[in-house]
């Protein structure tokens, strides 16, 4: 039998780690920027804890971008809608949320996140069914289709619970912070950091250790060739569009409690983020969207700090920035 | 000789543009067909059309007596047609490894399967946890060919796999072909190199304009030098 390849053994691939050491380089530089390390050590766990709660809302829409194409711009509504949710929870269990025991407060917290993401994970069924289904490659109606979606569901929202500003408090074990020194870690933006790892975890894990995970990558690259070997990538789709969407519902609860309210109009500064996030990460790349999602909360906690002025635009910057270095974003996964 | 596929007047648009304008062929069980033409002639379309990838717009496609014009590509693809695409789509981000289990649908990768592959495309065991993009042109194409038979198939169909690769590896790839065809392999592949087309080829079929203009068999054409230029543009003493 003829020997095919080259006889040189390939270079081992490089793993490109820039992107990951950018938000380290971006904490480092910020230490003699802001002076007190125990501001930078709490704006760094603001920032962390921010990022990650983006990060679970974000990380839905970049594969939903990667896999499916789609430019939903109505993800904001699941977040609405995962957190208005929650209050149905919450509420009627606000007595066990102010007992100060961390096992009664998780006991409603879990059920009102849960809940969340089924109710969230349900309505991406039917925005993907309805809505989505029948402007598959159309981006421009997608636009139009997904934007009408989300006025319908911000005034649904409204419309059901009424236009008040709803409170939701921090559970009483999950108040306060932890005391280092001179440094002051809110308890719940550790429970954000570790929620939003858990979830970064286990969605690499399903990614790159199952074959679902495996189809999910190949899709993103090219999908007419996932079906072309025999898979139903529609039917991936719409599971991916439904994960998508149960993750916002779960950054939309956290973001509630983050917040300590709740309104239909919410998630619309949220969208905002959660897009630069995705295309500075790289549509389709949840490492990217991770470390994109970190270094937007840092720009809006280090910026807010250092240049309030240019908190509005400082993530328009940041974009521009990255896009400069990499225009297809951090980690390209597709082509477009 | 049964025929495995069939193509009866098959007509496929692509917006505007009218490219199959009435196929008709037959590729006969356990034989190579070849299908020739210059740029633009429509071989492509054909494999496409067939793979459900563009839907034909008129026309009766049958696989083992089997209509699938109307058929999803992922229906086509589970009766047991593999596909190499002309621009080989291995899936770069994953391993070697990773786009051979995603080949493998029905289950997990079959050893001796597996051993007959390596045979073939030594490099591929190599590279086995090296990511597909890091490949050459060539392996990239074995990795190809490779994912279309990881599993058993009715069908294999090929286009150009021979587009673009140094000499020394179009040799090489059409003895791994040849080794494919002995185990009794349907094909159907498009090719430009003539010398390839010679080789693998059983019986041939030309197209121009999105027709079917000459069928026959290989031998006949290869030897019949008027009848290359006139529906090739050029003959295999040109060609070589």
């Amino acid at each position: 039998m003829t020997e095919l390849a080259a006889t040189d053994p390939l270079p081992k691939p490089k793993r490109d780690i820039a992107p990951i050491l950018l938000p380290i380089a971006v904490a480092l530089v910020m230490i003699p920027l802001i002076g007190s390390p125990s501001t930078w050590l709490t704006l760094t766990a603001a920032s962390l804890a921010m990022g990650m709660m983006i990060f679970i809302m974000a990380s839905g829409l970049t594969l939903v971008f990667g896999l499916m194409d789609v430019l939903n711009f109505g993800h904001g509504a699941f977040i609405a809608v995962g957190a208005y949710v929650a209050t149905l929870v919450l509420a009627p269990f606000a007595a066990s949320l102010q007992a100060d025991s961390l096992w009664m407060n998780l006991a409603v917290l879990a059920p009102a996140a849960l809940l969340s993401m089924a109710v969230s994970g349900a309505l991406g069924l039917i925005v993907e069914r309805v809505l989505i289904l029948p402007v598959y490659g159309q981006h421009l109606k997608q636009i139009l289709m997904t934007t009408g979606g989300l006025i319908v569901a911000e005034q649904t929202l409204y419309a059901v619970w009424g236009p008040q500003i709803i409170p939701t408090p921090l559970p009483t074990s999950l108040r306060g912070s932890f005391i280092f020194g001179d440094v002051a870690i809110a308890k719940y933006r550790v429970l954000a950091m570790l929620i939003g790892l858990a979830v970064f975890i286990a969605i690499q894990l399903v990614l790159n250790r199952t074959k679902l995970g495996l189809l999910i990558r190949a899709g993103v690259e090219n999908r007419e060739m996932v079906e072309a070997l025999g898979y139903r990538i529609r039917r991936l789709f719409l599971g991916v569009f439904m994960t998508g969407s149960a993750l916002a519902g779960l950054g939309g609860v956290m973001w509630a409690l983050y917040r300590e309210q709740v309104h239909a109009s919410m998630s619309d500064d949220l969208t905002v983020l959660i897009f630069i996030v995705v295309i500075i990460g790289g549509l389709g790349s949840i490492g990217g969207c991770f470390i994109g999602a970190i270094l937007v909360a840092m720009v809006a906690n280090y910026g807010g700090f250092l240049l309030p002025k240019l908190a509005l635009v400082s993530n328009i910057l940041l974009m521009v920035a990255i896009l400069m270095w990499r225009p297809r974003g951090l980690y390209a996964v597709t082509s477009r | 000789m049964t025929d495995l596929l069939q193509l009866s007047g098959v007509h496929t648009h692509i917006g505007r543009y009218h490219i199959l304008q009435g196929i008709d062929l037959a590729v006969a069980q356990g034989q190579t067909t070849m299908l020739l033409g210059r740029n633009g002639a429509g071989k492509t379309t054909t494999l496409r059309t067939i793979m459900g990838l563009w839907q034909a717009s008129s026309g009766e496609i049958s696989l083992a007596g089997e209509r699938i014009e109307s058929r999803a590509t992922p229906d086509i693809a589970q009766l047991g047609v593999g596909y190499v695409p002309e621009s080989m789509a291995v899936f770069s981000d994953l391993t070697v490894k990773e786009n051979l289990v995603l080949a493998a649908r029905d289950g997990p990768l079959d050893d001796a399967q597996l051993d007959w592959i390596f045979g073939f495309f030594p490099a591929l065991r190599r590279f086995w946890l090296s990511r597909a993009g890091s490949l050459s042109g060539g392996q990239k194409q074995m990795l190809s060919i490779a994912r279309a038979i990881v599993e058993p198939r009715e069908l294999l169909l090929i286009d150009e796999p021979t587009k673009g690769l140094a000499p020394a590896i179009v040799m090489a790839l059409i003895e791994c072909l040849k080794e494919i065809k002995r185990k009794g392999a349907t094909i159907l592949m498009v090719e430009q190199n003539f010398f390839a087309a010679r080789e693998l080829g059983d019986n041939v079929l030309v197209m121009d304009n999105g027709t079917i203009v000459h069928r026959g068999e290989m031998t006949a054409l290869a030897s019949d030098v008027p009848l290359q230029e006139r529906l090739l543009g050029l003959s295999l003493e040109a060609h070589q």
